[in-house]
């Protein structure tokens, strides 16, 4: 995988799915690159307007906590966010996020500013902050996760494998 | 060492001893999706070139969400998912059937099993023992196509309840209090198991509405050992064979183990916008409400509208205020009917839905105004959940919702018992 290249953008703690895939666009969910023009709209408005292909989404505690809605992190991938990064996310969002080929970073983001250059090597596990010539590790994907994320989600790992492949 | 309820129930599922932080492939029992994540469900099998699906009766299709549907694009979302069920053999439970949560733990989920859901909620199961949790579309759509899924099998918190219940206090309260005190984020990864005479003394209702919220605290799961109230329970629903007794080993290892009485415990009351911003009644202000919402997977049962009911008979809703009643299921709807809560809350002023989740989902039955006040009893405040980022939502328990509706303001139901 290619490093990914991008500025950050930042959100607070907390930020729900409700944010990022809002209810009142339920109607929208099987026309997703509609969906996508209101990504993450109810945290920030006109967030997919401004997003640049390769930039970071860059939340605080419990990133995209709430309904297991997968739209969430699918329009996140789909306005060119290279990964989300956060201190901790819940779950199910976690999950879908590998599912969908997006990668999820857990990082202290205190230490990244808005509008930071960042750099992520996913193979080395490492991101750099271009802006403050820092770098930071975060924690390895479980195997089972991290096979998943390889082969580009989990439809393409379930054609590759033809079942999960937790080794 | 013993087991936990998660470690017997993956074990059992996987084929081998699993404990906690081991991942493990798990046979599931019962696989679903709502008309809010199945169409891409249906979408994701097209795409893995799957044809079929690998247990037709154990998988089912809930229309629930934007039920009747509001839109012509969500009325094409339901087409796709009848025609899939007409395709595969999955089961449809329709519109106007009820809340997949609802219907699952009243139709179709027994002790002891694994259960997968492309909803949050579907954590629900637990009350009835059943290791149940909720995933997206995707991971769904393996799980019905191949008949099992991956999981990591999680380090459980043993949540420890003594005392007796106040009157005007509830389940509902409870858990508010509980994830206020551990914070959404607190229990993310883990498995809850509730236990002690508080929660063994409990109706299922009450268990329903605790397991339905775990994953509000971040948990995976939220069990209940399967006893005499698990056996009451199937067997009041014509389905006595599915219940077996399951507790968790007495000397399971647990990662943590917190103790609650809640013979002190207040009427709780989640302020906008997040979960866990949790207080007593009493110490939140009176706001004027303009609706008062009483259904939802976490409190649309039987149990919460008698509790409604008992407090709106013979009164009014106050002026300018709606009261929003939506049954859970078709069975609540029914047997509310044939008892008279449903009569009772109608004549009280109650708008009365046919069920499902009705104004939880924020499309329809219920979208919030501009800077509109909404007491719920269901189970999310954030912003923008009933439709509207600049309307506040209020969280709190069916009785809670039954006073503020009768003074329209905020208002603690001890005031009416």
């Amino acid at each position: 995988m290619d490093k990914l290249k991008g500025k950050a953008w930042k959100f607070g703690d907390g930020i729900s799915t409700d944010h990022i895939a809002p209810g009142r666009l339920f109607h929208l969910r099987s026309n997703l690159p509609e969906l996508a023009k209101h990504v993450l709209e109810d945290a920030r408005p006109g967030f997919a307007s401004i997003v640049q292909q390769g930039d970071f989404v860059v939340g605080g505690k419990n990133f995209g906590q709430g309904s297991s809605r997968e739209h969430a992190p699918t329009i996140i991938k789909m306005a060119g966010v290279s990964a989300v990064i956060a201190k901790s996310f819940p779950r199910i969002f976690f999950r879908n996020c590998i599912n969908v080929g997006l990668p999820a970073l857990i990082i202290d983001t205190e230490k990244i500013d808005e509008g930071d250059e960042l750099e992520l090597d996913l193979l080395k596990g490492k991101l750099a902050n271009l802006s403050k010539g820092a770098t930071y590790t975060f924690p390895a994907l479980p195997k089972a996760m991290a096979n998943i994320l390889a082969d580009g989600g989990l439809v393409e790992h379930i054609k590759k494998h033809g079942d999960f492949k937790l080794d | 060492m013993g087991k936990t309820l998660s470690e017997k129930i993956l074990s059992a599922h996987a084929g081998h001893d699993v404990r906690a932080g081991e991942f493990a492939v798990a046979c599931v029992d019962l696989v679903y999706v709502q008309d809010g994540t199945g169409p891409l469900t249906v979408r994701q099998l097209e795409k893995l070139g799957f044809k079929t699906v690998s247990s037709p009766q154990r998988s089912i299709v809930f229309i629930d969400h934007a039920s009747p549907s509001p839109r012509q694009e969500l009325s094409n979302d339901h087409r796709l998912l009848r025609e899939f069920c007409r395709r595969t053999g999955a089961i449809l439970s329709d519109t106007g059937n009820g809340i997949s949560h609802n219907v699952a733990s009243e139709d179709y989920i027994n002790p002891g099993e694994v259960v997968v859901g492309a909803d949050s909620h579907t954590c629900t199961g637990g009350a009835l023992c059943a290791f149940a949790t909720g995933m997206g579309s995707t991971d769904i759509a393996v799980a019905m196509a191949l008949g099992h899924t991956w999981l990591r099998v999680p380090e459980t918190w043993k949540i420890a309840v003594a005392g007796t219940f106040p009157k005007g206090v509830y389940a509902k309260d409870f858990m508010l209090h509980f994830i206020g005190t551990v914070s959404a984020d607190g229990a993310t990864y883990k498995a809850l198991e509730f236990t002690g005479p508080a929660m063994e003394s409990l109706p299922m209702s009450g268990r329903l509405t605790i397991s339905n919220m775990a994953v509000e605290s971040g948990a995976k799961a939220g069990l209940f050992n399967s006893d005499s109230v698990t056996k009451a329970f199937l067997e009041s629903l014509g389905r006595p064979a599915g219940y077996r007794p399951l507790q968790a080993d007495p000397d399971a290892a647990y990662e943590k183990i917190m103790n609650f009485d809640v013979s002190t415990l207040e009427p709780m009351v989640a302020c906008p916008h997040f979960v866990d911003n949790v207080h007593p009644v009493g110490t939140v202000e009176p706001l004027a409400v303009n609706q008062v919402f009483i259904g939802t997977s976490t409190n649309g049962r039987l149990d919460d509208f008698r509790v409604a009911a008992a407090i709106l008979k013979g009164k009014k809703v106050a002026p300018g205020v709606r009261l929003l009643v939506t049954p859970g299921s078709r069975r609540t709807l029914l047997d509310g009917l044939a008892d008279g809560t449903i009569q009772t809350l109608a004549e009280a002023g109650g708008i009365i839905t046919g069920p499902g989740c009705g104004a939880c989902v924020g499309v329809h039955e219920g979208v919030l105004g501009d800077g509109e006040v909404c007491v719920a009893t269901q189970n999310r405040n954030f912003k923008g959940r009933m439709g509207n980022p600049n309307a506040f939502i209020y969280l709190a328990s069916p009785a809670t919702a039954a006073a503020t509706a009768i003074t329209g303001r905020i208002t603690d139901p001890r005031e009416f018992l």
